[in-house]
């Protein structure tokens, strides 16, 4: 392991990852990535895996359409060897009251300003694009056909193969223990295999951010919250898209080799660090799942799992420098949102490290830290 | 063994990887078995790497000079043998 580098990124997941490949990109020599266990050990490999543009504020459309722009032709830009399973089967949000369909009416025509054809469809034509679904209480649904879902292994090994044919050294099973300042820029990041000097520190350590923050003197305000989800054994095709019901709290897709996959956000979760299962899950999220989508009872569960969403107080992610702390930089409280925009907040964090115009200007007054303090809290009404 | 009978050599059932393919990633760098499971879905499937599991370990060893011991494995999650969604529905209404 290198003694000395101009960045080390703290985080081997698909935004850590994608970081190092964009600074790389860019010429920055010296990069080094350090990783407490594998890669895609974190939320990245335990996420759902959908690829949502389907927002309801300007920010969010901006990140999560030049992310799918990105997703499209990633393969081909990082010269990866597998395919990235980047397939568009649609994101379907159905409305259970007045004020969700309102909410969605709202949200379609600033995403039509965006160029998004999200169409609103009325129950019945909810059953054109989900035939199985059960229609009562139903008071309709958005569609938008070119959101969709991708493999974040392969995302994130892609970035990574790629970060390492340009130089980067990414060492895994390296666990971050401290990290020495002088009140005013890093100094040195110490991990369990000795120290490294750097210039400059990016914090992409997902649930884990707010420790890394501690561990510098910043305060950052993101707690981590486990979010469960299981897989079925692969079932006849039943339904393409992604099925999302805010008013459930629960996603559900299924996957390319017929597998179901189901998540639920239970609003009960204690703010901790448990990636651990419960009974008491796989009954919330079957019975509601089952109410919406009736045969999906038929499917037999294979496997359930956890991961920790890294939640900001305004379930919006906190990407830039620390006011109070030169060159430590924060890709942190996705809210369980990273992988889908992870392709442009990797774009953005480089640009803010080189020096760049950003893609997105506003994310530096928007998305900063320093908006926790300000009292600017960041409103997106569109989220589980 | 030559690379071509390697990809004859079926090392998990469930999800189609070959022995070719597990240890083409073991010489790629990837040799702990949680990266070898998300890059091949090898232990992803119907039997849960109940098959496979050991055979990859085994790859592992060989490869990395490790005992069975020493090599980690992926958390074991529930459940053992699959169930119908439809009869955890049912239980939780009955419980009710």
């Amino acid at each position: 392991m290198k003694n000395k580098a101009e960045v080390v990124i703290i985080g081997g997941g698909v935004v850590g990852c994608a970081i190092s490949y964009e600074l790389a990109k860019r010429g920055v020599k010296d990069i080094v990535l350090l990783e407490r266990k594998y890669l895609t050990s974190g939320a990245t490999g335990r996420c759902g895996a959908g690829v949502r543009q389907q927002w309801g504020t300007e920010m969010n459309l901006k990140l999560s359409i030049g992310s799918v722009k990105r997703f499209e032709t990633l393969r081909e830009e990082l010269g990866y060897e597998k395919d990235i399973e980047f397939i568009q089967t649609g994101y379907f949000m159905p409305a259970y009251t007045e004020k969700q369909v309102e909410q969605f009416k709202k949200n379609i025509e600033l995403q039509k300003k965006f160029g998004l054809k999200v169409e609103f469809l009325t129950p019945q034509d909810s059953k054109n694009v989900v035939p199985i679904v059960n229609t009562n209480g139903l008071l309709g649904a958005t569609f938008y056909d070119k959101d969709g879902h991708c493999n974040p292994f392969h995302v994130t090994y892609a970035y990574s193969e790629a970060a390492k044919r340009l130089g980067v050294e990414i060492n895994i099973f390296t666990e971050v223990v401290g990290i020495k300042t002088d009140g005013y820029t890093v100094k040195s990041v110490l991990t369990n295999k000795g120290k490294i000097d750097c210039d400059i520190i990016v914090n992409a350590a997902g649930g884990w951010s707010q420790i890394i923050g501690q561990m510098a003197g910043v305060k950052i305000p993101t707690y981590s919250e486990r979010h469960q989800i299981f897989v079925t054994e692969p079932i006849e095709p039943l339904f393409r898209p992604m099925v999302m019901s805010f008013y459930h709290n629960f996603y559900t897709q299924q996957e390319p080799n017929g597998a179901i996959l189901m998540g639920f956000g239970d609003p009960t979760e204690p703010k901790d660090f448990n990636q651990g299962h419960t009974y008491k899950f796989l009954e919330n999220v079957t019975t509601r799942v089952i109410e919406v989508l009736p045969p999906l009872g038929k499917a037999r569960l294979l496997r359930q799992w956890s991961g920790l969403y890294n939640m900001s107080p305004d379930k919006t992610p906190i990407i830039g420098e620390a006011p109070e702390l030169k060159n430590f930089y924060m890709a942190c409280g996705f809210s369980g949102h990273g992988f889908m925009i992870s392709p442009m907040t990797s774009t953005l964090i480089a640009q803010m490290i080189c020096g760049e115009e950003l893609s997105i200007p506003e994310v530096k007054t928007k998305l900063d830290l320093g908006r926790f303090d300000r009292g600017e809290l960041f409103v997106e009404p569109s989220v589980v | 063994m030559n690379r071509e009978e390697e990809g004859k050599i079926t090392v998990c059932r469930c999800s189609d990887v070959t022995l070719k393919e597990i240890r083409d990633l073991i010489r790629k760098g990837y040799t702990t078995l949680d990266e070898i499971k998300r890059l091949s879905r090898a232990g992803m499937g119907q039997c849960e790497g109940k098959t496979c599991r050991t055979l990859i370990m085994q790859e592992i060893a060989k490869a990395t000079g490790k005992t069975m011991e020493e090599i980690d494995v992926p958390t074991f999650r529930p459940p053992i043998v699959t169930v119908p969604l439809k009869l955890i529905v049912e239980e939780s209404k009955n419980e009710k």
